[in-house]
């Protein structure tokens, strides 16, 4: 089973999302970074960008796929990890530490309360590999 | 596609029990990556590295017209071909497009065997048996294991298991002999750019010569390599991949494969298009481009020119030895010299690329 870390939220679309203050940090699971495999590519906003809960803000690529990196909560982007324009394998290597993608600071708080739990992802796992 | 349950090569079990990531191509269901396709690939260019090739299909091609018939269907000139020796050729609609690339084997005076891709398989063995008549064909693809070893450890590794010197064995040549105990038709040639064989051994041999290899070669750092693997390596050499670069709807010249197609041999089914088209100069060529901005070019993304419509990417993907973003494209002929600045449209967003010198990596092949 892949690693869930307690501390986090998550999408259907395997986005983690941890709260620092007021504002979110993202990136992609455990589970999506072993389903894509090498991670060779990834495309992220801009600084000041706005992005939008449920719709994609981004582009991570392995070798053989592209996949669509979908925001967990609408706000501003504060914050883009700039380290994996030069080594995307750091999604690989430590999927929620230095591989984190953006920060948002959000614009509607509620939309935390919306995302999986720890045990709803795992519970969302679970059914997926059925 | 159907919903035929998918064909299982002889090592399918053993890449389940290595951990092999399984997806279905051509019909197969084969590894796509063991450890990772970067990892693999390295190991390919570094060590050495062993494929299940074991889902291509073979066609043995035999009788007083043997020559004849594969002459009526390649390009390539079959009468060039010396017991021993494989040839690369390609398998031409009338108009000049591609039914299938293949490597023909001259097994004795009047037999040969053709190698063909999997997916093409039932498709290919049609087409000869329909066009190719006065030789008695037989599909032996199920019968058949291939395994390929490629990297430049690969002669060493089967030198040490093989009852015969094959360093003796040049390139595009082949010899028979056993492997571990396993007879096999040595052949060395390859998909990858490095030095290596490919091992065709009866299907029912082919698990205890992969476990062989895999044993004996330890030291060298062997791994089984995956189809994710083989794609990147031959990328880096711009080698065509039937359905990706060429297909029913490229002719051979634009693909760049000129060099095997042989109209002074006489006549072969669309020889009289292609000899039409060299005449009047291919409209479009294949050709190698690197991205200056960052971003992946895909099969089918669209080629620009000051925004204007030029060509299709057919092939595309990071290369992991030459470091870059590198892509296979159809583009204009008067925009197909090396340097031309390109862009290719990602997202509705036209990135920066250039054409550049092919193969993208240096081959390492052991020229004979």
């Amino acid at each position: 089973m892949a690693n869930v870390p307690k501390d986090l939220k998550y999408t259907r679309e395997h986005e983690w999302a941890k709260q620092e203050g007021d504002r979110v940090r993202v990136g992609i699971t455990a589970y999506a970074q072993e389903q894509l495999g090498d991670v060779v590519f990834v495309e992220l906003p801009k600084v000041g960008a706005k992005v939008t809960a449920s719709k994609n803000f981004g582009v991570v690529e392995s070798v053989k796929a592209v996949s669509d990196l979908f925001a967990p909560v609408s706000g501003e982007v504060v914050e883009i990890n700039g380290e994996l324009s030069q080594k995307p394998e750091t999604v690989n290597q430590d999927t929620y530490g230095r591989g984190w993608m953006i920060v948002v600071k959000p614009s509607n708080g509620g939309e935390w309360d919306q995302l999986l739990t720890p045990q709803q992802y795992e519970e969302f796992l679970a059914q997926a590999a059925h | 596609m159907s919903d035929a349950p998918l064909k299982r090569t002889p090592l399918h079990a053993a890449h389940v029990a290595a951990g092999a990531r399984m997806v279905p191509f051509g019909g197969w269901d084969m590894p796509v990556q063991y450890r990772g396709i970067l990892e693999e690939h390295r190991t390919v260019r570094g060590a050495v590295g062993l494929f299940d090739v074991s889902h291509m299909g073979e066609f043995e091609c035999e009788g007083a017209a043997a020559l004849a018939a594969l002459q009526s269907v390649t390009t390539n000139d079959v009468a060039a071909l010396k017991i021993g020796q494989v040839q690369y050729s390609v398998f031409c609609y009338p108009n000049g497009t591609i039914v299938d690339d293949l490597t023909v084997y001259r097994l004795a005076p009047d037999r040969y065997m053709v190698t063909v891709n999997a997916s093409n398989l039932d498709k290919d063995y049609a087409w000869v048996t329909d066009h190719a008549t006065s030789a008695r064909w037989r599909n032996v693809s199920d019968e058949t294991g291939l395994i390929a070893v490629q990297g430049p450890k690969a002669e060493a590794l089967v030198g040490r298991l093989a009852d015969r010197d094959v360093t003796k064995i040049g390139y595009y040549r082949f010899a028979r002999g056993a492997v571990a105990g396993v007879a096999a038709l040595i052949s060395r040639t390859g998909y990858t750019g490095e030095d290596g064989f490919e091992l065709y051994t009866a299907a029912a041999d082919t698990p205890r010569l992969w476990a062989a290899l895999l044993d004996t070669g330890r030291a060298d750092g062997v791994a089984p390599i995956g189809l994710g693997a083989r794609d990147t390596l031959r990328l880096e050499m711009k080698y065509v991949l039937y359905g990706n670069d060429i297909d029913d709807t490229t002719n051979a010249l634009e693909a760049g494969l000129g060099w095997v197609v042989k109209p002074a041999k006489g006549d072969f089914v669309g020889r009289d298009a292609l000899e039409k088209i060299r005449a009047e100069g291919v409209r479009r060529r294949l050709v190698g481009i690197e991205m200056v901005d960052k971003a992946i070019a895909r099969h089918g993304y669209p080629v620009q020119k000051d925004g204007r419509a030029v060509g299709i990417v057919t092939s595309g993907s990071y290369g992991p030895s030459v470091d870059k973003y590198i892509a296979m494209a159809y583009v204009e002929t008067a925009l197909a010299s090396v340097g031309t600045e390109l862009a290719v449209e990602i997202r509705g967003q036209a990135k920066a690329a250039r054409v550049v010198r092919t193969p993208f990596h240096p081959s390492r092949v052991k020229k004979a």
